[in-house]
């Protein structure tokens, strides 16, 4: 591709970048610092208004019993972020591990490894998750690992074909045949040409993670009471969504606001880290 | 009469690359045009320029007229009705021209029904005739095969006959013959040879084979930064080059013939990679040992030196009259060792070594299908302090056979000894231990260095890896960057801030870091332009004889083989075929399959190449995973398909032929029956 194409691409990318990121902080910010802003605690009660609209007194309304919608969202909102963190980084860790053991040492652990990919894609995710998560009684934590552990598949068998076509470059046969161990050259050599990747995929991974959760927790799967989360939040709101929008409403906006934020993020990363328009490559 | 004339081209790239800078080149009716030059002098885009084949975006100025007719500035569509017609047009990689869903005959059927209205049984019974001629066997059936069932030279024929079927009035070839073997390019030359002699049309052939150039073009055009630096005869311009740069190199080229000159470097390198060219004045002169003050004024206009034909661009033509005053000569070979053969150690026995790798079709079923037979029991060893050479045609199975050495455990097969100790038999501290003392260099120098770590980090790794500590490891990568010729600056720069030569002498400190006592080397010069390749070469040699190190290398090119190597192996089809010291083995080789590899090399001179026309070895490389009963040489052998005595004949086909000495006691090993040569 020539200059021009290249840094028209690079700029529109780097715009989503720091659009993205900008939203992210700022949710965050809101979700983690606004409770200290926020007149009401998540757990108090106003016994002199039972589902009010917003208002100065109350910015996001009251839900029936007099609880404060505005700290309820953010409470909700910071279990769904930390949730969603959570589920990124460990899945994707797990997925960067199995793809780069698979793929760098072959034959058998290969086998064995994809083996167990394989049977995990075909489990049905969502319910499994739904049937153990409650059951199981080990409350958001547990929720955690449950849906890393459904997540990390197809970004393994990526990074094991990576890994493969990374294996034989020459580099790594040079320093295979100097003499330096496995890990050594997964740490070296291999690690840090998938670093795009592994990135990329961590940030679209918290969308997918908040978006399940919330949609376990709407079901009455994921967080359970007494924690709140985004889905729980919308879940309680919904049969009512028409007359009482307010409920509901700002949770689902700022669920939609998330998803949005870390996609913009990832896909800008994606294009700005694509080994084809590094710097380099005459 | 001249057919094809360019005018003050230029061609520039987007962002500015001035690929072409004013090229002016007139071809006449059955007459051929050598040009070459380094990579990235613009042979390429002068081609397509001349073929209107450039990217969009990119700017053509000038003239090119074929038979008087301007093609630059008219449309695409006038275009592709003269490619194909009159102007015919071959390349690297005849992959790219064909198209793969539909079969060769049908291709350049379509081609002559296209251009020439011929009727379609017509037009088919000609694709076939065409075949013929370019020497496809059985050319009615392999009409309807597709592309990717042929061989790369085979497939090269088939864009030959598809340039021809029009009867172009040019031919425009680039790098028809850099992907092929030796064996093939001298059959795929031969094939334009008999392709020119039947259309009589003019052909420009861009190489960067000046042995390709001497053999086969009447005149030859020299690029240097975009510009032609120097053209003329061919027989004139070898024999007295004028302007520096075709001097360098003509010199710096490695020669097969044992009284040749050794190679001289031309030092620096072109290129817009590494910071471009000056701005005014000749391109040349960073490089120019002759460079003088007025070098800087203009860029220097070719003038006539000698006959009127004869043209170089060179502002200081008074000091090139002597060409061989004009580089400093090389300093002399480093002594060889005097210690006799037999008693110095051998550092690596390799005895029956086999790597077969298995063949699986299907890919929800896997099935074996078969073998291919990479390696295939070999035998030879490298002895303290010199170089053994292994050559042979490409899948012959040479980089297997040093994967497997450096794999340093148990062999499918046979068995690996190095320094004496057989490596099935390490344990993994041991074998780590081992590995200080063989370390490799691969062909490619861009692959084989990680783009994100800088030079210094690169020559560090080693010394991390085998616990140098910290302290001594930064004066030991200076050290390293000045034994291989490298500034100490070059230390923080990134792979892609070097050029080529500068990468391959980084790939070599690598190697020597941990000071090993065998280096192997998978084509290290490949890769690299010939006037890299010298500087590359010398520095090989000089290493050696300082550090007194051993070489096991690897190459298909059999000059830079004779420079470097003591001993030479042939290898076919995963065997060794014959094995002795180089001067022997060049000057008298026995083997069938070496002379016909040795003779199929192009010489640098127009003289000799124009007396000799061998015979091309006839046949592909072979495919590794058949097994024919006898000798595995047999289907291409020259001496077998000349004999007619049965018993002789019978040999070959039924008892593989073990190597044995001949003659006795020179420690020569050939793998033949009949070492005699055929019997009529
Ligand atoms: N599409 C392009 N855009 C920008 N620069 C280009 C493009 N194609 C080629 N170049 C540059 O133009 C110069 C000449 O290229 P060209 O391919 O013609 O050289 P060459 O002598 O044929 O090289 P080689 O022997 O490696 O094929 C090089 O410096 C190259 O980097
Ligand atoms: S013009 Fe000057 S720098 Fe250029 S080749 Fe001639 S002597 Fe060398
Ligand atoms: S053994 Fe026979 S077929 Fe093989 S190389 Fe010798 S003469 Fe040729
Ligand atoms: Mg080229």
């Amino acid at each position: 591709m020539n200059r021009p194409g290249r840094t028209l691409r690079g700029l529109a990318a780097s715009r989503r970048v720091v659009i993205g990121a900008s939203l992210l902080v700022l949710l965050f910010l809101l979700a983690f610092a606004g409770p200290y802003l926020a007149p009401w605690g998540w757990e108090d009660t106003d016994f002199t208004a039972f589902r009010e609209p917003p208002s100065t007194r109350h910015w996001f309304g009251t839900t029936q019993s007099g609880r404060d919608v505005f700290a309820l969202t953010l409470r909700g909102m910071q279990k769904s972020l930390v949730i969603g963190l959570l589920v990124a980084v460990l899945s994707t860790a797990l997925a960067a591990l199995v793809g780069m053991v698979a793929g760098y040492l072959g034959g058998w652990p290969d086998r064995l490894l994809m083996w167990g990919v394989d049977l995990l894609l075909v489990l049905p995710a969502f319910l499994v998750v739904a049937v153990l998560a409650p059951s199981l009684g080990g409350g958001w934590p547990l929720l955690v690992l449950l849906l890393a552990a459904f997540l990390w598949m197809i970004t393994a068998r990526v990074v094991r074909a990576m890994t493969i076509s990374l294996r034989e470059r020459e580099y790594v046969l040079a320093a295979r045949f100097g003499g330096a161990s496995t890990p050594w050259i997964i740490r070296r050599h291999i690690l840090p040409h998938l670093a795009s990747l592994l990135i990329v995929d961590a940030g679209l991974n918290v969308s997918v993670a908040i978006m399940a959760e919330s949609g376990l927790s709407y079901f009455g799967f994921g967080v359970q009471p007494p924690d709140i989360s985004l889905g729980t939040l919308i879940a309680d709101g919904h049969g009512t969504a028409t007359a009482y929008p307010w409920l509901s409403g700002f949770a689902a906006g700022l669920l939609v606001l998330t998803v949005l934020a870390v996609n913009l993020l990832g896909d800008g990363l994606r294009d700005l880290l694509d080994p084809t328009l590094e710097k380099g490559t005459p | 009469m001249t057919v094809l004339e360019v005018r003050d081209l230029r061609v520039t790239y987007p962002r500015g690359v001035r690929a072409v800078r004013g090229v002016d080149l007139s071809v006449g009716r059955g007459e051929v045009l050598g040009i070459v030059g380094e990579s990235g002098s613009g042979k390429s885009a002068l081609a397509l320029a001349t073929l209107g084949l450039l990217p969009p975006g990119t700017r053509v100025e000038g003239s090119v007229r074929l038979r008087g007719r301007e093609l630059l500035g008219r449309s695409d569509a006038e275009l592709s009705r003269v490619r194909g017609k009159d102007l015919a047009m071959v390349f690297q990689d005849p992959l790219s021209a064909l198209t793969p869903v539909h079969p060769v005959g049908d291709q350049i059927a379509e081609t002559i029904r296209v251009h020439a209205g011929a009727t379609r049984p017509a037009a088919r019974a000609r694709a076939v005739e065409l075949l013929e001629l370019v020497g496809i066997p059985d050319a009615a059936r392999r009409a309807r095969a597709y592309p990717h069932e042929f061989s790369g030279g085979m497939r090269q024929r088939v864009m030959i006959a598809m340039a021809i079927a029009n009867d172009p009035v040019a031919i425009v070839c680039d790098e028809p013959t850099t992907a092929l073997d030796v064996t093939i390019q001298a059959q795929v030359l031969e094939v334009l040879r008999t392709a020119k002699e039947a259309t009589g049309a003019a052909i420009v052939l861009i190489t960067h084979d000046l042995g390709v150039v001497a053999g086969f073009a009447d005149r030859v055009m020299v690029m240097y930064a975009g510009r032609a630096v120097e053209t003329g005869p061919v027989a004139e311009v070898y024999a007295r080059p004028r302007m520096p740069y075709t001097i360098g190199l003509l010199q710096s080229l490695p020669r097969i013939e044992p009284d040749a000159p050794r190679p001289v470097p031309i030092d620096g390198a072109g290129g817009i990679s590494t910071g471009g060219f000056p701005a005014t004045g000749c391109p040349f002169a960073p490089r120019c040992p002759v460079a003088v003050s007025r070098c800087a004024d203009t860029e220097p206009p070719p003038v006539p030196v000698g006959t009127p034909a004869h043209t170089a661009a060179c502002v200081n033509l008074d000091a090139t009259g002597d060409p061989a005053r004009v580089f400093p000569a090389p300093a002399p070979p480093p002594a060889p060792p005097v210690v006799p053969r037999h008693e110095r150690p051998a550092v690596l026995e390799v005895e029956g070594l086999v790597r077969h790798h298995p063949l699986y079709r299907g890919t929800v079923l896997r099935r074996r299908n078969g073998t291919v037979r990479a390696v295939d029991g070999v035998s030879f060893d490298v002895r303290a302090g010199e170089t053994l050479g292994l050559v042979g045609e490409s899948g012959c199975g040479k980089t297997t056979a040093l994967m497997e050495i450096l794999r340093l455990t148990r062999p499918q097969r046979g068995t690996v000894r190095l320094f004496g100790r057989d490596t099935a038999a390490l344990t993994a501290a041991e074998r780590k231990a081992l590995r200080r003392d063989v370390q490799v260099v691969f062909q490619d120098p861009f692959a084989s260095l990680d783009p994100r770590m800088r030079v210094a980090e690169i020559l560090a790794e080693p010394l991390l890896v085998h616990g140098v500590p910290r302290a001594r490891i930064d004066a030991r990568v200076r050290e390293l960057l000045a034994l291989v010729g490298l500034d100490p600056a070059h230390a923080a720069r990134h792979p892609h801030g070097l050029s080529g030569g500068q990468r391959q002498r980084v790939g070599i400190a690598r190697a020597l870091a941990l000071e090993p006592r065998l280096l192997l080397l998978d084509e290290p010069v490949a890769s690299l332009d010939v006037s890299v390749q010298a500087g590359i070469m010398a520095l090989l040699e000089e290493l050696r004889a300082r550090l007194g190190l051993a070489y096991l290398f690897v190459a298909h090119d059999l000059a830079v083989v004779r420079l470097l190597a003591d001993r030479v192996a042939v290898m076919y089809r995963g065997r060794i075929v014959e094995i002795g010291p180089v001067a022997d083995v060049y000057g008298a080789p026995v083997h069938p399959y070496t002379r016909a590899l040795l003779d199929a090399v192009p010489r640098p001179d127009p003289h000799r190449e124009r007396r000799r026309r061998p015979a091309p070895l006839p046949g592909d490389p072979p495919d590794p995973s058949e097994q024919p009963r006898g000798c595995r040489f047999r289907a291409r052998c020259p001496s077998y398909a000349a004999s007619a005595d049965a018993a002789w004949r019978t040999l070959c086909e039924t008892d593989e032929p073990r190597p044995r000495p001949v003659p006795e006691g020179t420690g020569r090993l050939v793998a033949c029956h009949h070492p005699e040569g055929g019997r009529p």
